[in-house]
C-alpha cells in the first residue's frame, strides 16, 4: 500500500535528519551552480572530516541569486532550532563555516534574513525551494509531497477535484489569466478517451527564470500537479514542454519522472489505483512563439511551432487532435498545496479577483536579485523598494509581462499587483519578470529592444506580424537615432492598432504593448527624439520633464 | 499509426549516428520524433549537414522540405559548422540593461565577428540567446558550456582569451 510507504519513508527521512545537529545547504541551481557553488558542496563534503552530527546537501533555489552562492545552515542544538544563511560563499571558506557549527556564525560571510527580501514573501509554489535535495523524491514525499495525489486517487472523485479548483479560484500562471478550474471543466466534459494534459515550460520571456527554479528546485511538485489534473481531466499521457536553454531543469526533471515511476506514483497503475499517467519530456529548441498553446502543441507533433486560429481551443483539438489541458509550470506547481490544504485556504490569499500567490522573478536595476513569491495584491513599491531594496526616487519604470507586457511608471508604483489592475495600467502580469530600470535606461531603447524581439521571433504566418513588426523596428529605430518625423510617430502609432488588431496570435497581438506603454506614460522621451518634437515646431532639446496623460 | 521498420544505412560509419538511430529507435521512428532527433544530431555532431538532413528525413518518412523547415525555424538548430569555441551572449531583458551590447561591441572589435559569425580561423564563435535564465547575474554569456555572471566588456575577453589559449597548448 502507497499509504505505508509513504509513511515508511517519512519516518526514515525524519530518523536521519535527527541524527545530525546540523544540516548544511548548499544552492545548486542554475544561478548560484554559476557562480561555482558546486565547489562549495565538494569543499564542506570535505571540509566536515570527524565532524559526525552535521549532513551536508545540495538544495534548490534559495531566492536571494545576486548573493549566490548561497548556503543556509540549520541547527537544532540550542533550545530553538535556528538558521543562519551566508552568501558569496567560496570554496575555501568551507572549513571556517565547519568550524562555525554550534557556535558564532561566521561574522564575514553571515546574510541578515531578518529583512523584507525574506519576511515579506508567502511562499506556497517555492515552499520546498532550497528546502529539499531535488533529486531525492524522499525529501519530497517527508516534505508532504504525492499525499495529495494519493488522496485525490482513493477518496476524490475527478468532479470532486475540479470542484476544489474552481473554489481556490486560481488562474493561470502563464500570464494570460484564464481560471484553471474552468479550463479543466471544458477538457473534462469532452468525450475521451486519448486526452493529453501538457505542462507548458517554455519560458521564452527573457528576464524571466521562475519556472526554471521551480523546476530545478522542486520537479516533483509540478510531476504530483500534472497527474491530479490528468486524473480530473482524464488523460494518462503528460507531455513537459521545457526549453532547451535549461539543461538543469531537463535534467532534474528526467531523474524526478523516473524516481517517480520506480516508486509508482506515476505510470501505469498509480498508487495501486486503475489510473495510469506517463510522463514525457519535449525539449524546445528555440522559440519564443512556442509558448503559445496551439505552436507549442505543433512542436511537439514535430513540426514547425505555428500557431493556428482559435477556436477550436486546445481543449477540444490539441495534441494530435485530442482534447488536450494545457497549463504552465506555476499553476500545476499551485495545484499540489490547493488539494492538500483546500480550496478554501487557498481562496483566502489575494485578492477578490486573483486569488494565491504569484511568483516573480527581479531583475535589473535592482539590489536584491533573485526570485521571490508574494500574495497577489501587494503593491508594486512593497515589491520594489521594500523587497527588491531600491532606494525609492532610484527607480525609473518597471517592465512586467516580457515583450508582451509594458513599462510602468514610478508614480503608478502603489498600483497592487494583480491581473486587472496591471492590465489597466497598459501591461500584464505575465508570467513573473520584473526588470527595473533606473533613469539610464532610454525608453524608446527598451521599446525598440523589445520589438526587436518580436520581429527576430515573429513566425512568419501571418503577415501583420511578420512584415509590421519590421516596420515598427525600423521607425523606432529611426527614432533612437534622431532621424525621424511626427509623422514618423504617427506611423507608429497607427501600425500598433493594425498589428494589434489583425494578428493571429498573442505574439502580434501584443508585439504593440511594450510601444504603447512607453508612449502612454513618457511620450516625452519620443518627442525629445523627433526632428520637429516641440510643441512649437522647432528643434526640440528642452525635456518636459512631467510625463504627459495618457493618449487618447 | 503502422510502423514498417525500414532500416536505412547511416551515410558513414561514424560511431554518432548509432546515437542518432537510438533516438529514432526509442522513438519507434515516429514522424513526430522529427525535432527529437535533430536535436540529437545537432548535439553529436554540433551541427546539421545536408547528409544528416537527408538521412533523418529518409528514416523518418518525412519530406525533405520539412525537414528543412524545421531546421531553420528553431534557432538552436544550425546548418553551418560552429567554431572550436562557442561563446553565447545572453541578451535578454536583464542582460540587455545590465550591459550585454557592450559585451557583443567588445568582441566585435577585438575578434571581429558578429553574432552567428565565426572567426575565420574557426578558433571561436559567438552566437546570442534569448535568456539563459540567470538574470541575476546579468549580464551573462555562456563560454563553452559554462555560463560566467557579472561581466565587463574586459572580464570576457580575458576569459575568452583563456580557453583558446588553454586550447591550443
Amino acid at each position: 500500500m502507497m499509504i505505508e510507504k509513504f509513511a515508511a519513508i517519512t519516518a526514515e527521512e525524519r530518523q536521519a535528519e535527527n541524527e545530525h545537529d546540523h544540516t548544511i545547504k548548499v544552492c545548486v541551481a542554475a544561478g548560484c551552480l554559476s557562480s561555482q557553488s558546486n565547489e562549495v558542496l565538494t569543499a564542506l563534503k570535505n571540509g566536515l572530516g570527524e565532524h559526525r552530527g552535521c549532513h551536508v546537501k545540495g538544495v534548490g533555489c534559495m531566492g536571494l541569486c545576486s548573493q549566490g552562492p548561497l548556503v543556509a545552515v540549520a541547527t537544532k542544538t540550542n533550545a530553538t532550532p535556528q538558521t543562519v544563511m551566508y552568501q558569496n560563499v567560496k570554496a575555501e571558506d568551507a572549513t571556517e563555516i565547519v568550524q562555525a557549527l554550534g557556535k558564532e556564525p561566521v561574522a564575514r560571510l553571515a546574510l541578515n534574513t531578518d529583512v523584507p527580501f525574506f519576511q515579506r514573501q508567502t511562499k506556497i509554489v517555492l515552499e520546498n525551494c532550497g528546502a529539499i535535495d531535488p533529486e531525492r523524491i524522499e525529501e519530497y514525499i517527508a516534505a508532504g509531497g504525492y499525499q495529495g495525489l494519493l488522496t485525490t486517487l482513493t477518496e476524490s472523485s475527478p468532479s470532486e477535484v475540479i470542484d476544489e479548483i474552481v473554489r481556490s479560484g486560481l488562474r493561470g500562471r502563464g500570464g494570460g489569466g484564464y481560471p484553471t478550474g474552468l479550463k479543466w471543466t471544458t477538457v473534462a466534459k469532452m468525450d475521451g478517451p486519448g486526452k493529453y494534459v501538457i505542462c507548458n515550460a517554455d519560458e521564452g520571456d527573457p528576464g524571466a527564470f521562475m519556472d526554471r527554479s521551480v523546476l530545478e528546485s522542486d520537479p516533483h511538485r509540478v510531476l504530483e500537479g500534472m497527474a491530479i489534473a490528468g486524473y480530473a481531466v482524464g488523460a494518462s499521457e503528460g507531455y513537459i514542454y521545457v526549453r532547451g536553454e535549461y539543461p538543469l531543469a531537463v535534467e532534474r526533471l528526467k531523474i524526478a519522472i523516473r524516481q517517480a515511476n520506480r516508486l509508482g506514483v506515476l505510470g501505469s497503475k498509480v498508487c495501486g489505483t486503475t489510473f495510469d499517467f506517463n510522463v514525457h519530456i519535449r525539449l524546445g529548441a528555440g522559440a519564443f512563439v512556442c509558448g503559445e498553446e496551439t505552436a507549442l502543441i505543433a512542436s511537439i507533433e514535430g513540426k514547425r511551432g505555428t500557431p493556428r486560429p482559435r477556436p477550436p481551443y486546445p481543449a477540444e483539438h490539441g495534441l494530435w487532435g485530442k482534447p488536450t489541458l494545457i497549463n504552465n509550470v506555476e499553476t500545476f506547481a499551485n495545484v499540489p498545496a490547493i488539494i492538500r490544504k483546500g480550496g478554501a485556504w487557498y481562496a483566502t490569499i489575494g485578492t477578490a479577483k486573483s486569488k494565491g500567490t504569484k511568483v516573480f522573478a527581479l531583475a535589473g536595476s535592482i539590489q536584491n536579485t533573485g526570485l521571490i513569491e508574494v500574495p497577489m495584491g501587494m503593491s508594486l513599491s512593497e515589491i520594489i523598494h521594500e523587497i527588491g531594496g531600491v532606494p525609492i526616487g532610484k527607480c525609473k519604470a518597471v517592465q512586467t509581462g516580457g515583450p508582451s507586457g509594458g513599462c510602468i511608471p514610478a508614480a503608478y508604483f502603489d498600483t497592487p499587483v494583480d491581473y486587472e489592475s496591471l492590465k489597466a495600467l497598459g501591461s500584464i502580469m505575465g508570467s513573473g519578470g520584473m526588470i527595473i530600470m533606473d533613469e539610464s535606461s532610454s525608453m524608446v531603447d527598451v521599446a525598440r529592444y523589445f520589438m526587436e524581439f518580436c520581429m527576430s521571433e515573429s513566425c512568419g504566418k501571418c503577415v501583420t506580424c511578420r512584415v509590421g513588426t519590421v516596420h515598427m523596428y525600423n521607425l523606432l529605430d529611426k527614432i533612437y537615432q534622431g532621424k525621424a518625423w511626427r509623422r514618423d510617430l504617427n506611423t507608429l502609432e497607427k501600425l500598433c492598432d493594425l498589428v494589434m488588431n489583425t494578428s493571429l496570435c498573442g505574439l502580434g497581438q501584443t508585439a504593440p504593448n511594450p510601444v504603447l506603454s512607453t508612449l502612454r506614460y513618457f511620450r516625452h522621451e519620443y518627442l525629445n527624439k523627433l526632428l520637429d518634437g516641440a510643441e512649437d515646431g522647432r528643434m526640440a532639446t528642452a525635456a518636459t520633464t512631467q510625463p504627459l496623460e495618457a493618449r487618447p | 499509426m503502422v510502423s514498417t521498420t525500414r532500416k536505412l544505412e547511416p551515410p558513414s560509419d561514424d560511431k554518432r549516428w548509432n546515437i542518432v538511430v537510438g533516438t529514432m529507435r526509442r522513438n519507434g521512428f515516429a514522424r513526430h520524433a522529427l525535432i527529437e532527433t535533430l536535436h540529437t544530431v545537432q548535439e553529436s555532431f554540433g551541427f546539421l549537414d545536408e547528409e544528416a538532413l537527408n538521412f533523418v528525413a529518409q528514416s523518418l518518412r518525412v519530406p525533405l522540405s520539412q525537414v528543412y523547415g524545421v531546421s531553420t525555424f528553431y534557432h538552436r538548430f544550425s546548418l553551418k559548422p560552429a567554431g572550436k569555441h562557442t561563446c553565447v551572449a545572453c541578451t535578454g531583458t536583464a542582460c540587455y540593461i545590465k550591459g550585454a551590447p557592450q559585451l557583443l561591441a567588445a568582441i566585435a572589435e577585438k575578434h571581429n565577428i558578429n553574432p552567428n559569425e565565426t572567426t575565420a580561423d574557426g578558433s571561436l564563435s559567438l552566437l546570442t540567446a534569448r535568456c539563459v535564465g540567470s538574470c541575476g547575474l546579468g549580464p551573462v554569456a555562456v563560454v563553452d558550456g559554462a555560463v560566467v555572471g557579472k561581466l565587463t566588456p574586459d572580464d570576457l575577453l580575458a576569459r575568452l582569451q583563456e580557453v583558446m589559449d588553454h586550447h591550443d597548448d
